[in-house]
């Protein structure tokens, strides 16, 4: 079976010209619907530069190699297309939109994606319905998503805010970057249980995290070692233990 | 050779030109002689025009206060501000660049030929209402409806649909006027200034330049001697005015000088919310405006007034591009009396405007929400003053600049606080959003203050439009340019919730179209 995102030999660089440093260097990957694959390394692997090549962001220079999301190439796409194919990516550093309130920018997302595949707009009582059931799920406050996007949130609130972006605009394939830092054990089952509700064997996801603590709760189907720009090692749910016992330098160790 | 000084190709509308026995005959004859003028840019309608002769002189005046029938003691007041004007030096200390005027090369009167008076909407020549249609302003539409979504939501609970009542401008003359019959019963007089000047002379009299004296400023004093039309409010006692006052202004005779006079009087305890919207067809040539809005507030009475200007800010090197020099006062005479500017300042090549407040009434409020959008080359230098004389007098001012492309953006206020106005308030803010890397934003906050009782606070930011923020909403799904108009959405927030309703979802997408372009 073709795996859903299929990243094969993937180079790239940050940086103008000159600067330009190689971030990414041959790195491949499979990930098939229906399951979820975890990226660990150390600091400066790489990891977050993966999640914003694969999603787009500028500054970012693909130099070599591939990426296709369900046998589309992805890496010519402007992000928003991306998003409209089903990319979504739960911001390390969720960012604060000053003035505009969260469900009003969650809608309008909404409504751009639907437009960019051709479907109808979401109605407001359907929206509205829709956002109260995540709220609940995810225990938000309603008047939260009054509020300005992020804006005098917690880090904990912001976290539960990128899960709750995500289940309302039910992504194909999510990229979670560090989403369980800067939140406490009860955060954390929250944020875990909004994303274990999200597994389907349509959907895949992409779990990136420096610890092994949030895999604690969000079991992965596989684990990847990610070192200087490309995949070392891939191994089952307990390489990750072995990562948290042994640290990355001994597990680096054996695999160069 | 054409007749009438830019008139058209229909030599014997020359004798339809009433002129006064006290216009000399060469004023006549210099006006024939003068060459006419082709409608070449933009979707400039043709209809036929007459025009003053082109150029400033006291001929011109006469000319004008006879071709608008005026009683003798307007063409007197015309012609001292013209005098105090010919001693006056053009201000030079706003931030602004921009080709030395030449007032001897517009024209500063011009009327659709068929005359200012129709009996009702039908007898509106079709292509004056074509030309609205085009710019999408429902002058046959009674009610305008609603339908909004977004950021405004909040603003829009609670209210039914407004009602406006529209006094159409059409250059210089009011062609249309709806809703008369209903203001009417409500004792609201509600029509252009120059018929106020025949049907309620006393009013008029009684305040025209008591706000903004005809010698206040260069361009306000120009405006005093040779004001085309422009409108004229007076709320009665007691009146609450049973709808929204909305005049459209549009410029379209080539190089004639706008020079509107608006006047409001809202009497005790009444309230009148009144709507200014621009717009103007593309230009070649820098068309002059310079407009005086005089607000009067007796004792208990509110007027909101709000503007949304879209006039032509010339083309990408700033060729072309209305020059917008207004002056516009609010006196808050009675007390607790309360006024309140809300601008959306899009347009131009050149603004240059100050909606003040004079807080004379005990108690009385001031309030000026202002968003000033530059793209391109254009410039704004705009801001508020608020004058506090009297006691517990409060002000709040709330200015949101954006600029974009190559252009500058100046908040420039004043807030000034006498001796006499105990306890005084004030609280500023002036937020700039720069976006890319050849704007320029600029704060000039004045404050005097001579009173140790006063509170005055002043808030200032300046960003940038973050790569984050706008990558943040991308990879949501949400395209460039629409990111960027949610983002300044959000950045003006504050002031479009004090638009009326359809205005602030006018303004909404006019923020969008005016900041097309400006990322990317």
């Amino acid at each position: 079976m073709r795996p859903m995102l299929k990243i094969t030999d993937l180079s790239a660089t940050v940086g103008e010209d000159s600067e330009a440093k190689t971030i990414l260097n041959g790195l491949s990957l499979d990930v098939p619907a229906g399951e979820v694959h975890a990226i660990m390394g150390p600091n400066g692997a790489g990891k977050s530069t993966l999640s914003y090549v694969l999603t787009g962001r500028s500054g970012y220079e693909v130099t070599g190699g591939s990426a296709t999301l369900n046998g589309e190439d992805i890496l010519g796409m402007d992000p928003e297309e991306r998003a409209a194919k089903g990319m979504f990516l739960s911001f390390q550093y969720p960012v604060e939109i000053p003035g505009v309130p969260v469900m009003t920018f969650v809608r309008t997302a909404m409504n751009a994606q639907r437009k960019a595949r051709g479907e109808a707009e979401i109605s407001a009582p359907d929206f509205i319905k829709k956002s109260r059931d995540v709220a609940k799920m995810l225990n938000l406050d309603a008047e939260m998503l009054k509020r300005p996007v992020n804006v005098g949130f917690s880090g904990g609130e912001k976290k539960r805010l990128e899960i709750y972006q995500m289940m309302m605009l039910e992504p194909k394939f999510l990229i979670l970057d560090e989403t369980d830092s800067g939140l406490d054990i009860d955060a954390l089952k929250t944020v875990a249980d909004g994303v274990n509700a999200m597994r389907d064997p349509s959907r895949g996801m992409l779990v990136i995290t420096h610890y092994q603590r949030l895999l604690d709760y969000i079991k992965p189907d596989k684990v990847h070692v990610l070192a200087k720009g490309r995949i070392i090692k891939t191994g089952e749910a307990d390489l990750a233990l072995r990562l948290e016992k042994e640290g990355y330098d001994g597990v680096l160790g054996e695999a160069a | 050779m054409d007749c009438c000084g830019g008139t058209t190709e229909h030599e014997d509308d020359c004798g339809e030109v009433k002129v006064k026995d006290s216009i000399d005959a060469k004023t006549v004859e210099a006006a024939k002689a003068l060459e006419s003028e082709n409608y070449s840019a933009g979707f400039a309608t043709t209809i036929e025009t007459d025009f003053a002769p082109k150029g400033l002189s006291e001929d011109t005046i006469r000319y004008i206060s006879a071709a608008k029938n005026e009683p003798e003691w307007l063409l007197e007041w015309r012609l001292k501000a013209y005098e105090r004007w010919l001693t006056m030096e053009e201000p030079t200390w706003a931030m602004v660049r921009y080709p030395k005027i030449d007032y001897q090369a517009y024209y500063y009167y011009a009327a659709p030929k068929a005359g200012a008076k129709y009996a009702s909407i039908d007898d509106v020549p079709k292509e004056i209402l074509e030309t609205y249609e085009k710019l999408g302003i429902p002058l046959r539409e009674a009610e305008v409806l609603l339908g909004v979504e977004g950021a405004v939501e909040t603003a829009a609970e609670g209210r039914e649909k407004p009602r406006v009542a529209v006094d159409a401008v059409f250059d210089s003359v009011s062609v249309a006027t709806t809703f008369r019959k209903e203001l009417q019963k409500a004792g609201v007089i509600f029509m252009s200034i120059s018929e106020a000047v025949h049907e309620y002379p006393d009013l008029v009299k009684k305040y025209l330049g008591t706000v903004v004296p005809q010698s206040d400023n260069f361009f306000a004093t120009l405006n005093s001697a040779v004001f085309s039309d422009g409108t004229f409010v007076y709320i009665p006692k007691g009146v609450r005015c049973p709808m929204e006052l909305s005049t459209y202004f549009r410029m379209n005779a080539e190089n004639t000088g706008q020079f509107e006079r608006t006047l409001i009087v809202a009497d005790e305890a009444a309230y009148v919310s009144y709507l200014e919207g621009c717009t103007a067809p593309m230009r070649d040539e820098n068309q002059l405006h310079a407009a005086v809005v005089e607000l009067v507030a007796l004792e208990d009475a509110e007027i909101k007034y709000s503007t949304v200007q879209n006039w032509w800010p010339g083309d990408e090197d700033g060729k072309g591009g209305i020059f917008n020099f207004v002056t516009k006062r609010g006196d808050c005479r009675g007390d607790r009396s309360k006024i309140s500017w809300t601008q959306v300042e899009t347009g131009s090549a050149v603004t240059w405007k100050y909606p003040s407040c004079i807080l004379r009434g005990d108690d009385s409020v001031g309030e000026f929400y202002s968003i000033a959008v530059t793209n391109g080359r254009q410039q704004a230098d705009t801001g508020t003053k608020m004058i506090h004389l009297g006691k517990r007098t409060k002000s709040r001012i709330i200015s949101k600049g954006i600029s974009a492309g190559k252009s500058d953006n100046t908040y420039r206020g004043l807030v000034s606080v006498n001796r006499k106005a105990v306890n005084a308030r004030n609280f500023t803010q002036c937020d700039s959003l720069l976006i890319g890397e050849k704007c320029g934003a600029h704060t000039i906050p004045y404050v005097e203050n001579r009173c140790a009782s006063a509170q005055l606070e002043h808030e200032a930011t300046t960003t940038k439009l973050s790569e984050d923020q706008l990558f943040y909403a991308r990879q949501r799904g949400i395209a460039e340019e629409d990111a960027v108009a949610l983002l300044v959405n959000g950045f003006v927030r504050d002031v479009l919730q004090h638009l009326p309703m359809e205005f602030a979802v006018e303004a909404q997408s006019l923020l969008k179209v005016s900041l097309e372009g400006s990322v990317g």
